[in-house]
């Protein structure tokens, strides 16, 4: 069971980070990008053939992250340049990518990283290494508590959740940033004061498909494979972290907001690996999430209209109705 | 400071709703001149603001903004030169950003934003002291979301936004057409102020022909997508609203003839 909850945490944090990345579009430029999809497949992908031709996983992490601001600039590309509407241009570019992806995976459709080292397991070896052996003292027994594949994950990417999160917060606070976030709530505005709409959408986009691909990568080095399917759904689970995140957690401020989705997609996780636990089908889940996420969205009406019907009830029994 | 040249603009050209939106229109500006302009629905005066803000191309005509032909210039780069305050009160502010942030934003126009701080302390400073005067308490609640804010406060915070970093052309499309009376005469109040305390060359559109003529340098009346009716100075002062009234309708029915 604690092998259930780490793995979902593990899973979790991995999807903290596509879910920012599926914040920033969604949230900060008012615009529903599907290129997701394509992109973490993209990451995963760049990671695995780079990883299996030797090449160092911190280095693959970068490559998977410049990969995913590629995604993004080419969706920026189909809507600021050639005026494709934001739904249609991230479609056109999510079933494109599905050929580049088999492409960068040199023409299979899934690659294992058996037999290759990933960050996880490099990290892994290490432990293992400094631990004292059969010494019972705390830090021993800590570091033997570390030295799962699941622990390390946790502790890698957590740290990498907060770099993502401090790098969000940073960036959204400064002059461009605040030129992102005018573009996302007001074009009119944004544009009536001098900011290029295009570039501002251009760079959030990037910015945002960049950390899609930054989580393909660690999603590809946790399970050990990538494979041309994985990206289904994607848009979903980060719309169902985004949404169960802020709801459950509140959204004040950027940083607040980007708390919240990150535990959101955590939570998700470990929902989805209680449900499993209980004996749902796997190939159910698909239609869980949906359901999901449609419920969460209802949420915030259903408890406007709850309100609502208290304070009518409320002032009828006040009037002695 | 302004000067449009013969602008023209048709929409929907060549089909049955083709509308003739300007015809032929020349006007200039001086410097820290006031120009209001009436006219009746569709006579042109929001498409003329717009021509010269940018948001539409014209067909025909030229548009010079301190001797610099600005025709073929995007509107995002026009900006550097433009400040605009628009009727819906919604439109002129960012409603997810705090108070500070979208002065901020307007404090960067026609300048290069980086990766330096999106609110500094001195700016910070310089709102505090330039929300003080309008006496809606704004001084106070700078990290406040402006969705918080009304109408009539947004519409404010826009102005003052309009006139950070002193714009070479002011542009006022009915910007107090959607408040109440009271925060309407308020914000013009405001407006006033602005444009004399920062010698703003001020081009206004008003429904409202009161203010038309208690306000303003010169007063030009548009009918049809063109100037029909141009009056400053002392003939100006003279008018009444009876006389504009009378002006639209002789106006009027020698377009129907």
């Amino acid at each position: 069971m604690t092998d259930v909850i780490t793995g979902a945490v593990a899973l979790g944090l991995v999807w903290a980070i596509v879910s920012i990345g599926v914040w920033i579009t969604y949230r900060i430029l008012d615009f529903p990008d599907l290129t997701v999809e394509g992109t973490i497949v993209t990451g995963a992908a760049t990671t695995a053939i780079m990883i299996t031709h030797g090449v160092s996983p911190l280095l693959c992490l970068l490559a998977s992250f410049a990969a995913g601001a590629l995604c993004g600039l080419i969706t920026a590309f189909l809507h600021t340049r050639l005026k494709i509407p934001a739904l249609l241009a991230g479609i056109l570019t999510n079933i494109g990518l599905y050929s580049i992806n088999i492409r960068i995976m040199a023409g299979t459709s899934n690659i294992s990283l058996l037999g290759s080292r990933s960050l996880i397991d490099t990290f892994m070896s290490f432990i293992t290494r400094v631990a004292p052996g059969g010494s019972h003292s705390l830090l021993a027994r800590f570091l033997t508590f570390l030295a799962t594949r699941n622990m390390t994950t946790i502790l890698i990417v957590g740290i990498g959740v907060i770099c993502v999160i401090a790098l969000s917060t940073w960036f959204l606070r400064t002059s461009y940033g605040c030129s992102i976030r005018a573009t996302g709530s007001n074009p009119d505005m944004a544009r009536a004061q001098g900011i290029n709409i295009n570039m501002s959408k251009t760079v959030g986009l990037m910015l945002s498909n960049a950390f899609v691909g930054l989580g393909g990568s660690l999603l590809c080095q946790y399970q050990g494979y990538s494979d041309v399917q994985m990206g289904i759904g994607c848009i979903v689970i980060g719309l169902a972290s985004l949404i169960i995140g802020e709801v459950l957690f509140g959204k004040s401020s950027t940083l607040h907001s980007l708390i919240s989705v990150s535990l959101g997609a955590i939570l998700y996780r470990i929902i989805i690996a209680l449900v499993i636990q209980a004996g749902m089908q796997p190939t159910d889940l698909k239609l869980f999430t949906a359901i999901t996420v449609a419920l969460a969205l209802f949420l915030p009406t259903a408890i406007i209209q709850v309100k609502h019907l208290r304070g009518r009830l409320r002032r009828r029994h006040d009037a002695g109705l | 400071m302004l000067v449009c040249k013969s602008l023209s603009k048709t929409f929907y050209p060549g089909t049955a709703n083709e509308r003739r939106a300007l015809s032929n229109v020349s006007l200039n500006l001086r410097r820290g001149e006031f120009v209001v302009i009436i006219g009746g629905n569709g006579s042109g005066k929001s498409t003329l603001l717009n021509v010269v803000s940018g948001a539409i191309r014209s067909d025909e005509g030229r548009v010079y903004i301190d001797k610099q032909d600005v025709t073929f210039t995007s509107e995002y780069k026009r900006a550097a030169y433009i400040g605009r305050v628009f009727q819906d009160p919604m439109l002129g502010t960012a409603a997810s950003m705090t108070i500070e942030e979208n002065l901020a934003l307007a404090n960067r126009r026609g300048k290069r934003r980086g990766l330096g701080s999106g609110v500094t302390r001195a700016e910070r400073a310089l709102f505090k002291e330039m929300l003080a005067p309008l006496e809606l308490g704004l001084e106070n609640r700078l990290t406040a979301r402006v969705g918080l804010l009304s109408g009539g406060q947004r519409q404010a915070l826009t102005l003052l936004m309009a006139s950070l970093r002193d714009p070479k052309i002011l542009l006022l499309d009915e910007h107090t057409a959607a408040l109440d009376p009271k925060t309407a005469a308020k914000v013009l109040e405001i407006s006033l102020q602005l444009v004399q305390e920062h010698n703003l060359t001020t081009l206004m559109v008003t429904h409202n022909m009161g203010d038309a003529l208690k306000f303003g340098d010169r007063l030009i009346m548009m009918q049809e997508g063109r100037i029909v009716f141009e009056a400053s100075g002392k003939e100006k002062q003279e008018l009444t609203v009876t006389d504009l009234v009378n002006r639209f309708v002789s106006v009027g029915s020698e377009v129907l003839c």
